[in-house]
C-alpha cells in the first residue's frame, strides 16, 4: 500500500516537472479550460437557483387567472364575469386585479403599476420597488410624475421602497391606490385587467377551469400549474444564449480532447521511450499520463466552480448583465438565494475531468507499449 | 518541497474552498428565509404570477400570462424583437386540459 | 553469467525490407569483467546489446542470466529484470529535457515506490562521486558533454544494479573526457560491477579496463580476442 502510494507521488512529480516545462502553454490551457468551466457552471448555477426560487414562490400564486382575448389581444375584463365565476362549484373567491405597464419616458424604463387589494397605499401616495426607486434615483419622500391617458400629468409620491432582496418580484413594481390607477389608465369602473381564482379543492382545478372556458369563450384560464411550468422552463437548454454558450464549451472540449488525442508529437514519443529504457513499464506511463489529465482537468474544474459561484451569487451574475438586460433600462439587482444542484456539480465533474484525463491516455497507448530499444538507435 | 506535495496542498484548498461553497450556500439558505418569506407574502398578497426579469416588453416581463399573440401586439415582426425574447421560451400549453372543450 | 546460444535477429520479417541484424551469435559474458563488442557500424552491436539488456526479444536462440532462461519470460518479469540486473549508457545521452540533472537521475527509481527522499538522497551521492554535485539543479539541457555523460552514468547506477550495459559511450566526448570516463568503468568494475560495451573507438577497446573484445560483423563474431 505505501509503495502504491510512494509510486503515484513520485510519478506525479516527474509529471509536475514536465507540465512546468512548457510553463506558458500549460498555463493558457488550464486559463483557457478553466474559463470554460466557469462559464458553463455559472450558467448552470444562475438558472438552477432561478429555477428553485420560482418555483417555492409562486407554489403562492393563485390557482388560476382568467384573461379576456379581443381579436386575439389580451383587453380588460368586466366585472360582471366576477360573479359568474364564483357561481361555479369549488371556487372559494375571485377577486379582480388592477395592473398595467407604464412607460416613463423620463428614464425609458416600463414600470408594472399594480393596486393592491388591501388598499395599503392611500392616494397620492405609491410604494416603488428598489428597481424603479434606482432607475429614478428616488426615494421616499421624493415624486414621481404621471402622465395620465387623458395627458394630464400627476405627482405622487413615495411612501416607501421594497427592500433589494425582495427585487426578484418587486423591483418594477409601483403599487398605486385604485382611484390613481383608474386616473393614470383611464380603466372604466365596470372592467378589471384580469381575474384570479382560488379553488378549494386543487383536483377540481381542471374542470372548474373548463366551466370558465365554457360559460366565458372569450376569456382565457392560466393556470398556477403552468406557471410554475413555464419558469422551470426557462432558460430552457433550447433558448438561444444558452445554446451558444454549451456549444461553445462542447466545441473546445472537443477541441482540447483533440489536441491530446491526436497523437503524441516526436519529442513526446522520444521521451517515453527514454522512460522505457531507463525501466519504466507500460503501466507506469499510464500513470504519469494520467496523472498528467486530471492535474489539469481537476484544477480547471475547481477554479472554474469556485469562480462561478462567486461570479452568480456575490457579484449577481455580473458578466452576463448586458446580456440579461438586453434592451431594458430597468435591470433587477439579481439577489438570488444560492440553491445548488449536487448532482449538476457532480456531471460537470465528470464532463470535465473524465473524458479529458482519458483522452490524455489513449493517444500514449501506442507509444507506450513500444519496445525499449527503439531509442537506442 | 516537493512538487507532487505543492500540488495535494494546493488541491487540499480548493477542496476547502468548495466544501466551504456548499457550507455557504446552505447558510444562506437558511438566513435568506425570511426574504423569501418576504416575497411569499408580495406573491399572496398581490397574487401576483410572475418574476421581475425582463423589463423590456409585456411578454417578457409577464412570461406566463403571455401567449403566442402577444408579441405579434408590439409589432408584427415582434416575435424575437426584444433581445431577453431570445433567452425565454413560451409557457408550455398544456393540450390535454382542452381537448374536452371542442 | 550471461548466455546467450544461437541468437538470431530479423528485423521487418515478412516484408522487402526484412534483414537479419544478428544471425546466429553464442556468446558468454563473465561476471565482474569488461567486454567490449567492436565492429563498424551496421555490425549489430547495438542490437546485440539491446537483446542481452532485454530491451528487444531475439526472433530465435535462448538467452541465460545466471542461470535462467528470459527469453521466454512475459514481459512484466523482463521489465522487472531489466530494472533490477542492469543500468543503461545510451549513445546519445538521452536525458530528459526541462527538468533537472539530478531529476534525469531519480528517473529510473521512481516507479519502483521508493521513499522519494531516499531517492533524492542517493542521486546526489552519486553525482558527489561523479564530481557533477553543483550541476544537480542545472536544467538538462544546459550540460557540457562530459557532465551529461556523468549524469547518465549515475543514471544507470540509480537502482544498483549489477551489470552496466555502454553503448558507444565515448560517441560525444572528446579525448580527456573518454580517459575519463575509462576510469569511471574501472572503479565501477572494482566495486564488482559487469560491464558490457559497444564501441569501435580505439580509446576503449584498447583500454587495460578491458578484459575482452569480441569482434562482430555483418551479425556475427569474428573471432575472440583478449
Amino acid at each position: 500500500m505505501r509503495m502504491w502510494i510512494e509510486r503515484h507521488r513520485n510519478i506525479l512529480d516527474f509529471t509536475l516537472s514536465s507540465l512546468v516545462r512548457r510553463k506558458r502553454k500549460n498555463a493558457a490551457l488550464v486559463s483557457v479550460y478553466t474559463l470554460i468551466v466557469f462559464l458553463l457552471a455559472s450558467v448552470l448555477l444562475f438558472t438552477y437557483a432561478l429555477r428553485e426560487e420560482a418555483s417555492i414562490l409562486l407554489k403562492e400564486a393563485p390557482e388560476m387567472i382568467v384573461q379576456r382575448l379581443v381579436a386575439g389581444r389580451h383587453d380588460l375584463i368586466p366585472v360582471t364575469y366576477l360573479e359568474r365565476i364564483e357561481a361555479i362549484r369549488g371556487v372559494s373567491s375571485v377577486k379582480e386585479r388592477l395592473w398595467g405597464y407604464y412607460y416613463d419616458p423620463v428614464v425609458g424604463a416600463n414600470y408594472t403599476l399594480m393596486v393592491a387589494e388591501d388598499q395599503d397605499v392611500a392616494p397620492g401616495l405609491i410604494a416603488v420597488g428598489e428597481g424603479v426607486s434606482r432607475t429614478r434615483l428616488a426615494s421616499p419622500g421624493d415624486t414621481i410624475e404621471f402622465r395620465t391617458y387623458q395627458g394630464v400629468t400627476i405627482e405622487l409620491e413615495i411612501r416607501k421602497t421594497f427592500s433589494s432582496e425582495s427585487g426578484l418580484v418587486s423591483s418594477d413594481l409601483v403599487l398605486i391606490s385604485e382611484d390613481d390607477f383608474r386616473k393614470v389608465f383611464g380603466t372604466p369602473k365596470e372592467y378589471a385587467t384580469d381575474l384570479t381564482v382560488r379553488v378549494r379543492n386543487p383536483k377540481e382545478l381542471p374542470t372548474i377551469a373548463m366551466k370558465v372556458a365554457e360559460i366565458l369563450p372569450d376569456t382565457r384560464q392560466v393556470l398556477r400549474e403552468e406557471l410554475l411550468r413555464t419558469y422551470d422552463a426557462i432558460f430552457n437548454w433550447r433558448g438561444g444564449i444558452l445554446l451558444a454558450i454549451l456549444f461553445g464549451a462542447v466545441l473546445a472540449f472537443i477541441i482540447f480532447a483533440w489536441d491530446k488525442a491526436s497523437g503524441l508529437s516526436v519529442e513526446e514519443k522520444r521521451e517515453i521511450g527514454i522512460l522505457k529504457a531507463i525501466g519504466w513499464e507500460t503501466s507506469d506511463i499510464i500513470r504519469m499520463k494520467f496523472w498528467e489529465g486530471l492535474v489539469v482537468s481537476l484544477s480547471s474544474f475547481l477554479m472554474g466552480i469556485l469562480l462561478a459561484y462567486i461570479h452568480v451569487f456575490f457579484t449577481s451574475f455580473m458578466l452576463f448583465e448586458p446580456v440579461l438586460k438586453g434592451w431594458a433600462v430597468l435591470y433587477p439587482a439579481f439577489k438570488i438565494t444560492p440553491f445548488i444542484d449536487g448532482a449538476q456539480v457532480a456531471s460537470l465533474f465528470f464532463l470535465t475531468v473524465v473524458p479529458y484525463t482519458v483522452a490524455t491516455i489513449i493517444p500514449c497507448w501506442r507509444a507506450a507499449i513500444v519496445d525499449p530499444d527503439s531509442v537506442m538507435r | 518541497m516537493r512538487k507532487s506535495s505543492v500540488f495535494f496542498i494546493y488541491l487540499f484548498i480548493q477542496i476547502v474552498l468548495l466544501g466551504s461553497m456548499f457550507t455557504h450556500a446552505s447558510y444562506k439558505q437558511q438566513t435568506g428565509l425570511s426574504h423569501l418569506q418576504e416575497k411569499v407574502n408580495l406573491v399572496q398578497r398581490l397574487g401576483l404570477t410572475d418574476l421581475c426579469l425582463f423589463t423590456e416588453a409585456s411578454y417578457t416581463r409577464h412570461l406566463s400570462l403571455a401567449d403566442f399573440h402577444t408579441a405579434f401586439q408590439d409589432s408584427p415582426m415582434a416575435l424575437e424583437h426584444f433581445p431577453s425574447g431570445s433567452l425565454v421560451i413560451r409557457p408550455p400549453m398544456d393540450k390535454k386540459m382542452y381537448e374536452n372543450v371542442d | 553469467m550471461i548466455e546467450l546460444r544461437d541468437i538470431r535477429k530479423v528485423f521487418n520479417s515478412g516484408k522487402p525490407s526484412e534483414f537479419s541484424a544478428v544471425q546466429g551469435i553464442s556468446l558468454f559474458i563473465e561476471a565482474h569483467k569488461a567486454t567490449v563488442l567492436k565492429g563498424p557500424s551496421g555490425s549489430g552491436k547495438t542490437t546485440l546489446l539491446s537483446l542481452i539488456g532485454c530491451m528487444a526479444r531475439p526472433t530465435a536462440g535462448r538467452i541465460r542470466l545466471l542461470h535462467t532462461e528470459i527469453t521466454s519470460l512475459p514481459e512484466r518479469f523482463l521489465t522487472e529484470i531489466r530494472r533490477k540486473t542492469f543500468g543503461f549508457i545510451f549513445q546519445q545521452f538521452n536525458l530528459i529535457k526541462g527538468i533537472t540533472a539530478l531529476e534525469n537521475a531519480m528517473l529510473p527509481a521512481y516507479p519502483l515506490g521508493e521513499k522519494f527522499s531516499s531517492i533524492k538522497k542517493r542521486g546526489l551521492h552519486l553525482f558527489e562521486l561523479f564530481n557533477i554535485a553543483p550541476k544537480a539543479n542545472s536544467k538538462a539541457e544546459w550540460l557540457s558533454g562530459g557532465e551529461a555523460q556523468r549524469v547518465t552514468i549515475a543514471r544507470a547506477l540509480m537502482n544498483n544494479p549489477s551489470v552496466i550495459i555502454a553503448d558507444e559511450p565515448t560517441a560525444h566526448l572528446d579525448t580527456k573526457l573518454s580517459l575519463e570516463f575509462m576510469e569511471i568503468l574501472g572503479k565501477l568494475k572494482e566495486d564488482g560491477k559487469t560491464l558490457l560495451l559497444a564501441s569501435h573507438d580505439p580509446l576503449v577497446y584498447e583500454s587495460r579496463v578491458v578484459d575482452r573484445v569480441v569482434n562482430l560483423r555483418d551479425g556475427r563474431i569474428e573471432g575472440a580476442g583478449e
